[in-house]
């Protein structure tokens, strides 16, 4: 009778086997999903996408189809937001990693940052509407989806900063203090360059989310796809910002809608595209941020 | 030494309101987050409120006859708010399982190359577009779901034929477009979970799998909990990827009924509502961010017990 414990007499767990094979089966399943979707919008996309597609604007009248006023929108869209959000953002984190002392105040602030980020768009769409579209009286137009943005990318921006600020060796601090700088010189020569690479990563998120949004901007910058007319001085460039702009994202959802499947996809190639090139400009911008610490 | 007025009391005084200046500026922007909820929470009151008024909370919220353009028209959104419900529970259902094991699966069982290439991957999708999940949902599940009503439903003539756009593609989009957030927080969470954990459960005798589901996520189960309700609200907040697969018809919430969501119902008939159509949109608009209000509550005590248990 074996009475010595032995390894080699372990209990084998069938169930072990099992869940491995039931772990395996999900991630492919996640894997394949994702590769498939980008390789079904790249494969459908390719065929759509052509130099005119890209440089002109749609017209009936000389039959062509383009998305050069959408791509002319997203960039005022996106100026125009960060412009705001930015400055607001950054000084923001400064007052909550510097400024403030635990408290109620700061849990305050701190709850309505999270609860601004988990607002659905179309609850922004909703608001920006009402508030800056009729009560301010901006209309349809690329301002109103601009600062309807604006609140929607402050907690990225504000928590980035945050991040970065963390970042910064007490030493810094005490060591400016220590020499006679004053706290707002401090934080203007030693915190503020050493938070850029953090502040630059909050941008380029906020720019991801920007170029990927609809519902908040269906109602709020409307769907106009022609490009600014210069005008004698250039000044159309500046009315552009009251007249309605859609986005890239809008012109796919409109695209959608019409059934117009080839030009949808071909949008959808040039977002996945940008999604793209902004993800690695985080990695390297996350990895040079590492080396320098 | 020409400047015989230089003084370190004057430049004190002038460091120090610029100094105050400074605290206050940051201050204001520090408040412009609570202005902005607090206004937002305004607005959709003041926006929401007058539909009740007129047509009746009870009217609103528990019927269940969606007819605004009628010559009688009546306003209820129940079933709206049944799908919505439904809706996303049955995403997080699909979604979360299959997402907290891919995690899972990268974080412990996965080679390493290969979890190297899937990983960012996975981060990419998180940053795609929902419009393009939407896209994607039109042209490949409706005409399948289409032919498996045809299936189903050959032989019920009550049935009334959605062209695939049901409750089920709904869901599947949904379940799909939560999958990289719920895969990106479990993971860095399973992460997060000390070695020494797995190395002395592992010592102790323990194959990987009880490891990895005895230990690590009991001990990563407050990045889990926070994965989930943010795979939550995203689902529950989500319009435009769904609102033209759902196919929008204010049904009861049947896997192959055509249905709407809150969200698919203000953006659906925003542009073209006037009246009490487009104040009962607004109330919509107002159940919405009450859902949403209570999910940020939930997911801030999470985080709270999270961080008390790290510090115990």
């Amino acid at each position: 009778m074996p009475t010595v414990n032995s390894i080699y007499d372990k209990r084998l767990r069938p169930l072990d086997g099992l869940i491995h094979g039931i772990i395996y089966f999900c991630a492919s399943i996640s894997i394949c999903l994702l590769a498939g979707i980008v390789g079904y919008v790249a494969f459908r996309g390719l065929s759509s996408i052509n130099l005119a597609f890209l440089t002109t604007v749609p017209s009936s009248l000389k039959g062509t189809f383009g998305i050069a006023g959408n791509i002319v929108n997203t960039l005022y869209i996106i100026i125009i937001t960060l412009l705001i959000a930015v400055p607001f953002g950054v000084g923001a984190a400064i007052y909550l990693n510097e400024y403030a002392k635990p408290g109620k105040l700061v849990s305050l602030i701190e709850f309505t940052t999270e609860t601004l980020s988990g607002i659905p768009s179309i609850v922004f769409g909703l608001f920006g509407y009402v508030f800056f579209g009729i009560t301010l009286g901006l209309g349809y137009s690329i301002l109103t989806g601009a600062l309807t943005l604006v609140l929607m990318v402050l907690p990225l921006i504000t928590r980035n900063t945050q991040e970065a600020l963390k970042t910064v060796p007490d030493s810094y601090r005490s060591g400016a203090l220590g020499i006679g700088a004053t706290k707002w010189y401090m934080i203007r020569t030693i915190l503020l360059p050493s938070a850029i690479p953090g502040i630059i990563t909050g941008i380029i998120l906020s720019i991801g989310r920007i170029v990927g949004e609809s519902a908040a901007l269906l109602f709020t910058a409307g769907s106009g796809f022609l490009l600014p007319k210069l005008g004698e001085y250039g000044e159309g460039l500046f009315q552009k910002v009251l007249q309605p702009g859609g986005t890239l994202t809008i012109q796919l959802f409109l695209s959608m809608e019409k059934a117009d499947y080839d030009s949808a996809f071909g949008i959808a190639l040039v977002l996945l595209a940008i999604v793209f090139g902004i993800n690695m400009l985080t990695k390297y911008l996350a990895h040079k941020f590492n080396v320098n610490k | 030494m020409s400047d015989k007025n230089f003084s370190i009391i004057g430049s004190y005084k002038t460091k120090n309101t610029v100094e105050k200046t400074a605290g206050v500026i940051f201050l204001a922007c520090a408040f412009f987050a609570v202005l902005a909820v607090f206004s937002i929470t305004l607005y959709m009151i003041i926006s929401g409120t007058p539909a009740i008024f007129e047509v009746g909370l009870k009217e609103i919220l528990f019927g269940t006859v969606w007819k605004p353009n009628a010559a009688d028209p009546s306003y209820g959104i129940f079933y709206v708010i049944v799908t919505s419900i439904v809706g996303t529970f049955l995403a997080i259902l699909i979604g979360v399982p299959i997402g907290v094991l891919t995690a899972i699966f990268l974080a412990e069982t996965a080679p390493k190359r290969l979890a190297g290439i899937v990983k960012p991957a996975v981060e990419l999708l998180a940053g795609v577009p929902s419009v393009i999940y939407g896209l994607l949902g039109i042209l490949i599940l409706n005409p399948i779901m289409y032919k498996l009503e045809l299936l189903i439903f050959k032989d019920s003539p009550n049935h009334q034929f959605t062209g695939g756009s049901n409750l089920i593609s709904a869901v599947l989009v949904l379940a799909i477009m939560i999958l990289p957030t719920v895969i990106n927080i479990s993971e860095s969470a399973l992460r997060a979970v000390p070695r020494h954990y797995k190395d002395a459960s592992l010592a102790l005798g323990a194959t990987h799998i009880q490891t990895i589901f005895k230990v690590m996520i009991p001990a990563a189960k407050s990045g889990i909990i926070t994965a989930i309700v943010l795979g939550v609200g995203r689902a529950i907040g989500e319009a435009m990827a769904i609102s033209l697969v759902a196919g929008n018809g204010a049904n009861i919430p049947l896997p192959f009924n055509s249905v709407r969501f809150l969200t698919t119902a203000v953006v659906s008939e925003m542009s073209y509502a006037s009246d009490t159509h487009k104040r009962v949109l607004f109330t919509i608009g107002l159940v919405l961010f009450a859902f949403i209000m209570l999910i940020n509550l939930a997911l801030n005590k999470v985080m709270k017990g999270g961080k008390k248990d790290a510090n115990s």
